[in-house]
């Protein structure tokens, strides 16, 4: 895993993906509510070969007490993946790479999180990488916003994160890890599917203004499937298997 | 009247149109969404949702369960198991001529000490302030501390108290429910005791079932004939 293969080809004549998907289809997901139980919400999502486990605590006190605000609560986000994560065992302490991805994930989350409910407190969501395969920030947003709607925090919204890409010249959704390694483009997107607002854009690559825009659509798309993906994980745990 | 109970989780729109948003919902325009995971209730001219998780949020005129946390010369800080700490002024214990080198607040509560009080004032710029001076109120002596989901709270109380002085009657235990998700039990007899401590955890535990009430009073039914 990891290592690019000159041979391998990432979409073949009949619009096959080098994993047997097609251009518009996500790897298979699976979220569970809850499982936690020393923290206040949690969630576990499996996204094809991500596996990744949130824990929220809050509201609570911050400490240090100077990062507290009186005006409004504050979120404090950790992402961080296990050694045993990756191909190569990777070094535990923070890189730069974790330290942006929390920040990016803590800001994709804060337009949903009504922390000015709670002024002068912390909610703390903490993420671990279990194990990466690619498009851990989507994978691990989509499961944070799950895990914060378990903890009770009052939300405007769910997050639900994918990301799309370009690949062999076509705009595909779901990008893996062999595709973002030797891909052209790679674009995660976080969306709130009731408001129709994205929070999280980013993007890696060339993309003209065309493909940009059918890049973000097919995102967004994305999207509303892991939001019904995330419905369920709470309809499970909260309502039993029956849903509404 | 309620109407159409439905479930919801955050995001989900309740309905449209002209109705007051009540707790844990808030209006976009015309929508009325929920921002808890919970069931919504639709009243005549208001919209609400009961959440099924979430920590303790005090509100003005809360009774809760609180623990004594520490106290300086001139006030106690009290656990309410909320991410705010409760503040007892010593006037409150005291009376108006409270001097704080005359009067030792440990005299009258020490640090582990429960207490039921009510929630006197709270604002978004100011920790909880509660009092114990009223009937019902001050130092709980006997009983047993058992901690429930605050969110559980209603379910526990049942509608006009039905499923708690069912508990109650069955077991002949005094319960005092705190809103902060606290509740002591005394009872003259262990076996009461306990049967009450079981049922309370198992409304707890099966607080989305329906037709709860019947099953807790079964099992206090099976438990009284052994």
């Amino acid at each position: 895993m990891g290592g690019r293969d000159a041979t391998m080809v990432l979409l073949d004549e009949n619009g096959i993906r080098c994993d047997g998907r097609k251009i518009d289809e996500p790897r298979k997901i699976m979220i569970r509510a809850g499982g936690l139980k020393n923290a206040d919400g949690s969630a576990y999502i499996e996204f094809g070969d991500n596996k990744i486990l949130v824990g929220v605590f809050g509201p609570r006190d911050v400490h240090p007490k100077h990062m507290s605000n009186t005006d409004t609560g504050i979120l404090r986000v950790r992402y961080h993946m296990e050694p045993f994560s990756v191909g190569e065992r990777k070094n535990p302490a923070p890189s730069r790479r974790e330290i942006e991805i929390s920040k990016v994930i803590k800001e994709a989350l804060e337009p949903a999180v009504m922390l000015e409910k709670f002024p002068r407190t912390a909610v703390d969501v903490f993420i671990e990488v279990l194990q990466a395969d690619g498009g851990t920030r989507c994978a691990a947003l989509s499961a944070a916003s799950v895990a914060l709607a378990d903890a009770g925090i009052p939300m405007r919204d769910m997050v639900a994160a994918i990301a799309s890409g370009k690949v062999a010249d076509t705009i595909i959704l779901d990008v893996n890890n062999e595709e973002d390694q030797a891909g052209q483009a790679d674009m995660p997107v976080g969306y709130m599917p009731n408001l129709k607002k994205i929070t999280l854009l980013q993007l890696d690559g060339v993309l003209t203004s065309e493909e940009y825009k059918k890049c973000v659509t097919v995102g967004v798309e994305g999207c509303k499937l892991v939001y019904e993906i995330q419905k369920q994980a709470l309809n499970d745990k909260y309502f039993g298997k029956k849903g509404d | 009247m309620v109407d159409k109970r439905k479930y919801v989780i955050p995001g989900d729109v309740i309905t449209t149109g002209p109705f007051r948003p009540e707790q844990n919902v808030m209006l976009v325009g015309e929508k009325i969404i929920a921002t808890a995971v919970g069931i919504s209730e639709i009243y005549d001219d208001s919209v609400k949702v009961i959440p099924l998780t979430g920590k303790y949020i005090p509100k003005i005129d809360d009774l809760v369960i609180a623990k004594v946390n520490s106290h300086t010369s001139l006030s106690w800080e009290l656990d309410i198991n909320s991410c705010y700490v409760g503040f007892l002024p010593a006037q409150d214990v005291f009376g108006r001529d409270f001097s704080a080198h005359a009067d030792e607040l440990a005299t009258k509560l020490k640090t582990g000490d429960l207490v039921a009080a009510r929630i006197a004032n709270f604002d978004r710029t100011r920790d909880p302030l509660v009092t114990i001076s009223d009937r019902d109120l001050g130092k709980i002596d006997s009983g047993i501390l058992i901690a429930i989901s605050p969110s559980k709270v209603p379910r526990l109380i049942g509608k006009k108290g039905s499923m708690i002085q069912m508990i109650e009657q069955a077991t002949n235990a005094a319960v005092t429910i705190g809103q902060n998700g606290w509740v002591v039990v005394s009872c003259d007899t262990p076996e009461g005791l306990l049967k009450a401590k079981i049922a309370i955890e198992m409304v707890n535990e099966k607080a989305h079932v329906a037709n709860l009430t019947d099953q807790v009073k079964e099992m206090l039914d099976k438990k009284s004939e052994s």
